[in-house]
């Protein structure tokens, strides 16, 4: 019960927000969020007491005649995944410049949240085709609404792009399910999927495995199915990229954790190298992007290209260490890319560019944002003591174990990345003022709080993060367990 | 007491974190109180530490907490307290607060005076975690942290651009380096089952590794030693030292000359259980670090930047470092740090003295004669340079004879005359500095020479402490040869025994008297004739732009600088581009587009068909049922 309040209360808290008006629609869609946070806690206390817990699923017929059931259950992996939802959601809401959005906004983001929940939560193939799909229609008006030039044709792309890669996901999930023969009939439960995967001989599995990673290729996004995330993270509305890039793009990466490489072991065995290849080619493509990018929006999201791809490598890696890795990163992804995002949202908003070159000298006037900015640079460059470095650290260990030149080519990104960062900070922060910088005001407080927040979170995560660690571990072991058996 | 350890590297942490939070709210003498102090207070339980092994030299382990646990893979936050690690403390926290003092003088006028000393904790606080991790990530941790603080000091001047690059590259090479570090420990983790000392230098699991796959532990050595030309800025990835001066002077004395680039030579004596199973890395690290050695001191021999010329001395004496490790000397290498942290020290800081009596001038051509003005910081530099040399009986002797003998014993005379000579060059370059920094006629400006005092207590003291040290700090690796017969003890030697490999010593106290002998009388030579050069003769290094020939392709570095932008700045710019302007937006994404355009193309295609004519719909159907017919008639 817990995990479909946990799914259901920001569904309700949005339909509350559309009654509300004016100004302190944010301030009421703040508090709501935090309580989503809370009742996490409580799903967190009560997991931590009996993983096992009755109150973390819930399994009710729904279309009984196709044998699709309304499933849903929290374990460690999922707990992981709905604390970011939980926790980035709140930030960024706060984050939202005054004035700029209204009641409906937020009313979308909470809808968004409930989408979100309910992928990193279903235990069946249908309802977590609906969720992934319920999640793309509420950032699809945030982005159309409150967007940049040339929104509705970026919009657009993305829309169709990642629409046909859910499409052919669904045939695949389809593929899967008429080949499901439990004692109750076919069925979409997870469980049922699995056994049926497996059953399927090699090239059926190879070509499942294609249907279902396309999909997933797109949403995170991979080389080279990337090309529509650009343009939309810098035309949506900040708060709007920070719901892709923060909490959306990890369900391709839950995604391919979950929903690929146990339902097909064969298929993943057969093109999983591909796979990895794709991911890591992706890695140095998008860094080598980003050092010579001119527009500071642009260079963080392709930097989240470059992150992205050495999660799903880790992922399909397919030891502990690799997906526990995977676990830490998405996290820590979210919560750095958040930050990043939020500090390009202010730069912005008080010098009207984002052009890189006609920065410069931040640091002499905002020293505030020029530490807080070196704090989750730190973070997003992976460095010891920050989260970063544990998912990254343990990422390039799982691909290492899983083919010694693969890491040393995807470890590339711990020079490239302190390259691409490290210039982009020199010529935003450092050297001299100009006169578009130099009367640029520093942090106010609420900007503080929030950059404060994810300091505390990189940092604390970086040098204690063993309560993160040992949530998905059981978890982590018995799915590497069932694709084993 | 040992398991009292966290406490070093807390003392400056907290001093980080005060000095950081409160900021603007400390008075400078606050802060100076803060900063020094915390390390001091390390200094003191390092002291303890440092004695408790002394009587009690096995290692104690002190475990803080699990950080990092996937599946078998586990690194905790533990420390290792050992002879080789109280060593190490103590040099850091010993030098370290005798800089934190010299530099409360130093940047007394400097606005960011309370960021540069919270920098300077913070660095601290990582070069301790570095020495004192008992795993190779908790090391890798303090690797990369003082590389941060590395990054944050050289640009501590950071509303200039060159400073600012300077700073960039550091943190960049220094990162090539520690991708290596990093695949070594997976590969240590894969071969050896653990990246804690005690199970990846397990004598059984190295011996049956030795036995069942040498080559890996030749490719994990490699990668090590990789990683350690990073941060120790030996040959390929040495140029950024040099640029790393435009950090104020204490930064170039502690981290750049007496700690941090000393952390590759720490990491392999630490690991020498490992080396000393991988004869090839060993023959790689004993040619490297002489080579290293060779360039940067000829290098050294041009320059007229009073702080290029000590950058070049320290990459080049790291390289000789280098060179013990590779003859498995692995405690001469260790003895060197700790002489050369004392008298490198000693000159970085006098360097800032001068720099600091002259209002900024680095360069040694407009120097001269300050001897008069600068008493303390004169004599003092004097020390130095007569420490660094190899002269008995001050510090750098001791170290530096051993150095050459052992690498004598090992691989004969001919490698052993490149490090005569490299010793040589050393001394030559030295007394350069010294001659045409304090002696001869003042060559600056009217003002400057108005302006000419002797530093405050607070940059003198330090100084007078370090030539004390540079003075006896070598007796602690009395020759064993002559110690022998005068009944003094290789105390260093004994001491370390617990930590690494202690090379039997092969010479008699002859043998040994022979190689002084023949040391002094080089090195006498080579004083007399940089003497005869910049005093007797009074002759001044030429301008810039009279330098020709090999004159000015040394002085400029043998342009490896220009070489590295080349062939891999510039091609990196160039691909990153390629692949922005043209892979990216014409081929994928145009490629994408494409297929939408094409999408298009067809159902408007298509689209032209749908007229609502049903005489041509009529018309269509007809032909296309005749068509079937026809196709199935010949399929029978």
């Amino acid at each position: 019960m817990i995990t479909v309040l946990l799914i259901f209360f920001p569904l309700v808290a949005a339909i509350l927000l559309l009654a509300v008006q004016g100004e302190t629609s944010k301030r009421i869609a703040f508090g709501l969020s935090l309580a989503e946070l809370a009742i996490w806690f409580y799903t967190y206390i009560a997991f931590k007491t009996n993983p096992i817990d009755a109150s973390l699923s819930l399994k009710k017929a729904w279309i009984g005649s196709i044998g699709a059931s309304f499933a849903v259950s929290t374990d460690g992996i999922s707990l992981m995944m709905t604390f970011l939802t939980a926790l980035l959601v709140p930030f960024i809401i706060l984050s939202s410049f005054k004035g700029k959005y209204s009641n409906v906004f937020y009313a979308l983001i909470l809808l968004m949240q409930t989408a979100l929940m309910g992928v990193f939560t279903a235990t069946d193939g249908l309802l977590f085709y609906i969720f992934w799909e319920l999640a793309l229609i509420p950032i699809w008006f945030i982005c159309l609404i409150w967007g940049g030039e040339h929104r509705g044709m970026i919009t657009f792309k993305f829309f169709v792009y990642t629409m046909a890669g859910s499409l052919i996901m669904l045939l695949g999930l389809l593929y899967l399910y008429f080949q499901t023969n439990g004692s109750m009939g076919r069925s979409f439960a997870w469980a049922e999927l699995v056994q049926a995967g497996k059953a399927l001989s090699e090239t059926e599995q190879g070509y499942i495995f294609w249907a279902l990673f396309l999909a997933f290729a797109i949403k995170m996004p991979i080389f080279p199915f990337h090309t529509w995330q650009p343009d939309t993270y810098v035309v949506a509305p900040t708060p709007g990229t920070m719901l892709l890039s923060g909490i959306m793009l990890k369900m391709g990466t839950y995604g391919l954790l979950r929903w690929l490489m146990p339902l097909v072991p064969a298929g993943v065995a057969m093109w999983g190298k591909t796979a990895m290849i794709l991911s890591i080619i992706g890695i140095i493509y998008a860094s080598c992007i980003a050092i010579v990018q001119k527009d500071f929006k642009r260079l963080i999201a392709y930097s989240s290209i470059a992150h992205v791809g050495l999660i799903a490598a880790g992922i399909l890696s397919w030891n502990v260490e690799g997906i526990s890795g995977a676990m830490m990163q998405m996290i820590a992804h979210g919560i750095n890319v958040v930050g990043l995002f939020f500090i390009a949202e202010i730069i912005f908003n008080r010098t009207n560019t984002r052009q890189i070159a006609e920065l410069g000298g931040l640091r002499q006037v905002a020293p505030q944002l020029a530490l807080l900015f070196l704090i989750i640079l730190l973070g997003s460059v992976a460095l010891p003591l920050t989260n970063g470095f544990v998912g990254e650290f343990l990422l390039l260990n799982g691909i290492f174990k899983y083919n010694i030149g693969f890491a040393a080519v995807a470890g590339l990104t711990v020079i490239l990345g302190a390259v691409y960062m490290l210039r982009s900070y020199q010529s935003v922060m450092l050297g001299d003022t100009n006169p578009r910088t130099e009367n640029v005001l520093d942090l106010d407080l609420n900007e503080k709080i929030i950059l404060i927040g994810l300091s505390i979170l990189i940092i604390g995560m970086g040098v204690y993060p063993k309560p993160f660690m040992e949530i998905s571990q059981p978890a982590i072991k018995t799915l590497l367990e069932t694709v084993k058996n | 007491m040992a398991q009292l350890a966290w406490l070093v590297p807390l003392f400056p942490l907290l001093g980080f974190v005060i000095i950081g939070l409160a900021n603007r709210n400390l008075s400078k003498s606050v802060t100076t109180l803060i900063g020094s102090g915390s390390i001091l207070a390390s200094f003191v339980v390092s002291l303890l530490l440092f004695f408790e092994k002394v009587s009690q030299p096995t290692p104690t382990t002190v475990h803080l907490f699990d950080w990092i646990t996937a599946g078998n893979f586990s690194a905790k936050f533990s420390f290792l307290i050992d002879p080789l690690s109280t060593i190490f403390l103590l040099v850091i926290t010993g030098v370290g607060f005798l800089i934190h003092l010299y530099s409360s003088g130093y940047m007394h006028e400097d606005d960011g005076f309370r960021r540069f000393f919270a920098y300077l904790n913070l660095f601290v606080f990582f070069m301790l975690l570095l020495v004192m991790g008992d795993n190779f990530v908790v090391m890798f941790v303090g690797w990369e942290g003082v590389g941060l603080c590395s990054y944050l000091l050289i640009g501590y001047w950071f509303e200039n651009t060159d400073y600012n690059n300077a700073a960039k590259k550091a943190f960049i090479m220094n990162r090539i380096g520690d991708l290596a570090f990093l695949i070594g420990i997976f590969l240590i983790y894969q071969h050896l089952g653990g990246i804690d000392f005690n199970t990846a230098f397990n004598i059984t699991n190295l011996a049956n590794l030795a036995k069942g796959n040498p080559s890996a532990i030749t490719a994990i050595t490699l990668c090590l030693f990789i990683g350690a030309t990073g941060k120790s800025a030996q040959v390929p990835l040495f140029t950024w030292l040099p640029d790393a001066m435009a950090g104020p002077t204490p930064v170039s004395a502690l981290i750049h000359a007496a700690t941090m680039v000393t952390a590759g030579i720490y990491m392999i004596a630490r690991s020498n259980a490992l080396f000393s199973l991988a004869p090839l890395t060993q023959d790689i690290i004993l040619y490297v670090g002489l080579g290293t050695a060779l360039l940067t001191a000829s290098i050294g021999l041009f320059q007229n930047d009073i702080k290029k010329v000590l950058a070049y001395s320290t990459v080049s004496q790291l390289g000789l470092m280098f060179a013990a490790l590779g003859v498995g000397a692995y405690s001469a290498g260790v003895f060197h740090v700790v002489t050369h942290a004392f008298f490198k020290a000693l000159l970085f800081l006098g360097a800032g003295s001068v720099i600091h009596g002259m209002g900024g001038e680095q360069d040694i051509r407009k120097m001269g004669g300050l001897r008069q003005s600068m008493p303390i910081t004169f004599w003092t530099f004097v020390i130095g340079t007569v420490a660094i040399s190899g002269i008995p009986p001050f510090a750098g002797f001791f170290s530096k004879d051993q150095i050459l003998a052992e690498i004598l014993a090992h691989k004969g005379i001919g490698i052993t005359a490149v490090a005569m000579i490299v010793s040589l060059m050393t001394c030559f370059y030295m007394f350069r500095l010294l001659f045409l920094t304090f002696f001869g006629n003042f060559r600056g400006t009217q003002e400057q020479k108005h302006h000419l005092h002797e530093s405050p207590l607070s940059m003198t003291i330090p100084l007078m402490v370090l030539a004390f040290l540079s003075t006896v700090g070598g007796f602690i690796g009395f020759p064993h040869g002559i110690g022998h017969e005068m009944g003094i003890h290789h105390w260093l030697d004994g001491f370390l025994a617990q930590s690494v490999v202690i090379t039997p010593n092969h010479f008699t106290a002859g043998q040994e008297w022979t190689l002084i002998g023949v040391a002094v009388g080089l090195l006498a030579g080579i004083i007399f004739w940089a003497m005869k050069t910049y005093v007797t003769d009074g002759k001044i290094p030429v301008k810039d732009s009279e330098m020709e020939g090999l004159q000015k392709v040394i002085y400029d570095k043998y342009y490896v600088d220009e070489t590295y932008n080349r062939l891999i700045t510039k091609p990196l710019n160039q691909i990153s581009s390629g692949i922005s302007n043209f892979i990216e937006t014409k081929i994928i994404d145009g490629g994408v587009n494409g297929i939408g355009h094409f999408t298009k193309w067809l159902s408007s295609g298509i689209r032209t068909i749908q007229t609502g004519n049903v005489d041509l719909y009529f018309f269509a159907m007809t032909i296309s049922a005749m068509l079937i017919l026809i196709i199935k008639l010949f399929d029978k």
